[in-house]
């Protein structure tokens, strides 16, 4: 169910509206955003974030709180909660922290005002992938709920995205990953190099998949995919017809005991795999370094016919005007300043500007995270812990090798309803 | 969360009944007409906190739900409405059929195993234990288990039963299985043994306590007659046994009805329940279906609780 974990509550909702009176004032009296820090320490100001993503994550309320004097009052939720609420409370939040494929299907409510580019000062800095889709010139474009396709509208107030860059942006990403098939080395006992490995007849009982439907019917397109059962014209946006075929063919694996069991959590994943139960299994990134923390060999395997990506962003509340519009702005220009990147990307994940927060990361962590090289020294967690001895080597290797080999996002399908349906007949089988 | 609840409140409700029906005649008359109106207002006065109780946390919940299971839905909101759609679509799929078979053989192999070891149990502690200290000892010892959550008893069964888990190594290293057994986690077989493991003892407590009050004169008065030990056990312990017995069984049939934490982790996501499914409704929002699946759910519970109060009359006093 919803899981609401409420940071920093030192202002009420009427404190605000009465604050944020004042605070519009001083921001005219002063000549508008110029040092920022100094005006919202006096002028205290609060911005509601609520989300699935990095809204998790205290130390940037902390961080952020410091650095600009705005409290930060977060909450977290799971991701068909915070569609709900993104939708049915547009006043409950300042800030909605979500997915590219929650994007898609709030933003025709008109609860998420577009930003204006001018106002982002490192609006230049943000990774291409966001902007066109391609992470070079010459990647290639990915299926699913690309965030580039639901990243630009024409005008304020459009209910339609553009097809094109703009001057109105969306959302600012926050963070992102490519997502793969985890692995126990040390018992598949050969090499693992495509998504149909998974329905190698020598893993039978052996195997795993995730019982989250938007999710898992993408690990089982890929999985079709690579067998060469089906070509999806996208995988992230089915027929009826595709959705069938792919249900039944999971149907089928599932009566020839293919799979040893289905996981929902992040905890379960970890303990299919430390356990032995499940040597090859759809997995996200921290909890392979989670089975890997345990001592177990495990590895993020990157395969041939690529990864399946997610991301988030911040999107501005519609209802958003005056010095608190300006506070969210200033919040978003410190978000892609560089120190906010660099926590991200130590704990694994990619953030918007690379280039900022190059500077905040050592040349080490650079090179481990970003660049694929080995790691000279020990590489630890933002909280210090030890993730990584001196010598290891990302999997998946750099940043461009993973964010550029993406084949299709997280998405919302126009048949949703009848996915989500025939899923539950696949467990059900 | 909230439909596995008012099964088990259903049946508390009827016990609640039947002790204050039971009461009531002991009240003395008053002979003076004030004091007849009094002692009729006073009735109902005293029936007055336990009937807006279960009005505000069983009718009403109940109500609510019954109300939504008609409304239109959608990602982002309840619509209120009269549509018969989310009963259409529950009882028109093969897989609410289909769930709802494999629940109803989880509680029918749960209930007849729970029934066998119950009354077993039950009947040592009250035939062959001799002293009552004795007897509420054992008896205490068999709730030893029931002092820690029933997520920690049921997930301590995997590292017990997994592939490379407690069983299965010993009996490896013993030499007696060349490989692992597959089937003991993740299967029925894991399912079944975790809620037999949760529900024995809402079966041992009813039927101890109906046993405990045998007048063991009958027993003589069997064995004086020429029954042996299994004629004594069939002709005169279980039918005095079945009050017992079918208190035991709405527990256990309405908690396994209701259940949804244990097949999901024991069966490892592969099978499905009823509540499960509910629960996987839920966590996609979608309220009204998982209350439509609810009031089924609630009629068939009902039914089958009443087809066991139809069998045995658990009012019958010994």
């Amino acid at each position: 169910m919803t899981t609401e974990n409420k940071t920093p509550k030192r202002i009420s909702r009427r404190g605000l509206l009465k604050t944020g009176a004042a605070a519009t004032g001083a921001v005219i009296g002063s000549g508008l955003i110029t040092g920022f820090p100094t005006i919202w320490a006096q002028n205290p100001i609060t911005l509601r974030q609520f989300g699935t993503g990095v809204s998790n994550i205290n130390a940037i309320a902390e961080k952020c709180k410091a650095d600009l004097g705005i409290t930060l009052e977060m909450t977290a939720t799971d991701s068909d909660a915070a569609a709900q609420r993104a939708v049915t409370q547009p006043d409950s939040y300042d800030l909605a922290d979500i997915e590219y494929w929650i994007l898609k299907k709030v933003f025709p409510a008109g609860v998420i005002q577009p930003m204006d580019i001018k106002k982002l000062k490192y609006y230049d800095k943000i990774v291409p992938l966001f902007k066109t889709g391609k992470l070079t010139p010459d990647s290639v474009i990915a299926q699913g709920t690309a965030p580039h396709t639901v990243g630009f509208v024409e005008a304020p107030g459009d209910k339609t995205f553009a097809k094109g860059e703009t001057q109105y942006f969306t959302m600012v990403p926050t963070i992102y990953n490519a997502d793969t098939l985890g692995i126990r080395p040390d018992l598949v006992g050969r090499e693992i190099t495509t998504w149909a490995d998974i329905m190698d007849p020598a893993f039978k009982g052996k195997t795993s998949i995730l019982n989250i439907p938007s999710i898992g019917i993408m690990d089982a397109a890929m999985i079709m995919e690579a067998l060469g059962n089906i070509k999806y014209a996208d995988k992230g946006n089915m027929t009826k017809e595709e959705i069938d075929a792919t249900i039944e063919f999971l149907i089928k694996a599932k009566q020839d005991g293919q799979f040893r069991a289905f996981w929902k959590s992040f905890d379960e994943s970890v303990n299919l795999m430390a356990s032995g139960e499940v040597v090859i299994q759809s997995m996200w990134s921290p909890a392979v370094a989670a089975v890997r923390a345990k001592g177990i060999a495990c590895k993020y395997q990157p395969l041939k016919e690529g990864y399946r990506s997610w991301g988030g962003g911040l999107g501005l509340a519609a209802h958003l005007e005056g010095a608190q519009l300006d506070a969210a702005y200033e919040y978003i220009n410190w978000y892609t300043s560089g120190w906010v990147g660099g926590y991200l990307n130590r704990q694994g994940y990619y953030s918007a500007a690379m280039g900022t927060a190059k500077e905040f990361m050592s040349a080490d962590e650079w090179g481990y995270w970003i660049e694929g090289k080995p790691a000279q020294g020990d590489i630890l967690s933002p909280e210090g812990k030890v993730m990584e001895k001196a010598g290891a080597v990302r999997d998946g290797g750099s940043f461009e090798e993973r964010m550029g080999k993406v084949a299709c996002w997280n998405s919302v399908m126009d048949e949703d309803r009848y996915m989500v349906k025939r899923w539950n007949e696949f467990i059900a089988a | 969360m909230q439909f596995d609840e008012p099964e088990t409140e259903h049946v508390t409700a009827a016990i609640t009944d039947e002790e204050t029906e039971i009461d009531m005649p002991a009240k003395p008359a008053i002979g003076v007409r004030i004091g007849k109106v009094a002692a009729y207002l006073a009735s109902y006065l005293q029936a007055v906190p336990l009937a807006l109780i279960l009005g505000f946390f069983f009718l009403l919940p109940i109500l609510m739900i019954a109300v939504v299971s008609f409304w239109d839905y959608d990602f982002a909101g309840l619509y209120p409405d009269f549509l018969t759609m989310n009963y259409t679509d529950t009882l028109g799929s093969w897989v609410t059929w289909k769930t709802y078979l494999n629940t109803l053989k989880y509680t029918a192999m749960v209930w007849g195993l729970t029934l066998l070891i119950g009354f077993w149990v039950a009947y040592f502690l009250a035939f062959h234990i001799r002293t009552t200290t004795m007897q509420m000892v054992l008896f205490l010892v068999c709730t030893v288990p029931f002092l820690t959550s029933n997520i920690i008893r049921m997930i301590s069964w995997i590292p017990v039963l997994g592939r490379n888990g407690l069983v299965n190594t010993t009996l490896i290293e013993m030499g007696i299985i060349p490989a692992p057994i597959e089937w003991l986690l993740y299967s029925d077989f894991a399912v079944v043994l975790a809620m037999v493991h949760l529900n024995t003892l809402f079966m041992v407590t009813p039927i101890f306590n109906t046993l405990m009050r045998i007048d063991k004169s009958l027993i003589e008065a069997a064995r004086d007659a020429g029954a042996n030990g299994w004629q004594i056990v069939w002709n005169v312990i279980l039918p005095l046994a079945k009050p017992g017995i079918a208190i035991g069984s709405i527990f256990v049939v309405t908690l396994v009805m209701a259940d949804f934490s244990t097949v999901q982790v024991m069966s490892g996501g592969q099978s499905a329940s009823v509540a499960l499914m509910m629960k996987n409704q839920m966590s996609l929002l979608q309220y009204p279906a998982a209350a439509a699946n609810a009031v089924v759910l609630l009629i068939v519970v009902l039914l089958m609780v009443a087809a066991i109060l139809r069998v045995v009359d658990i009012r019958k006093e010994l």
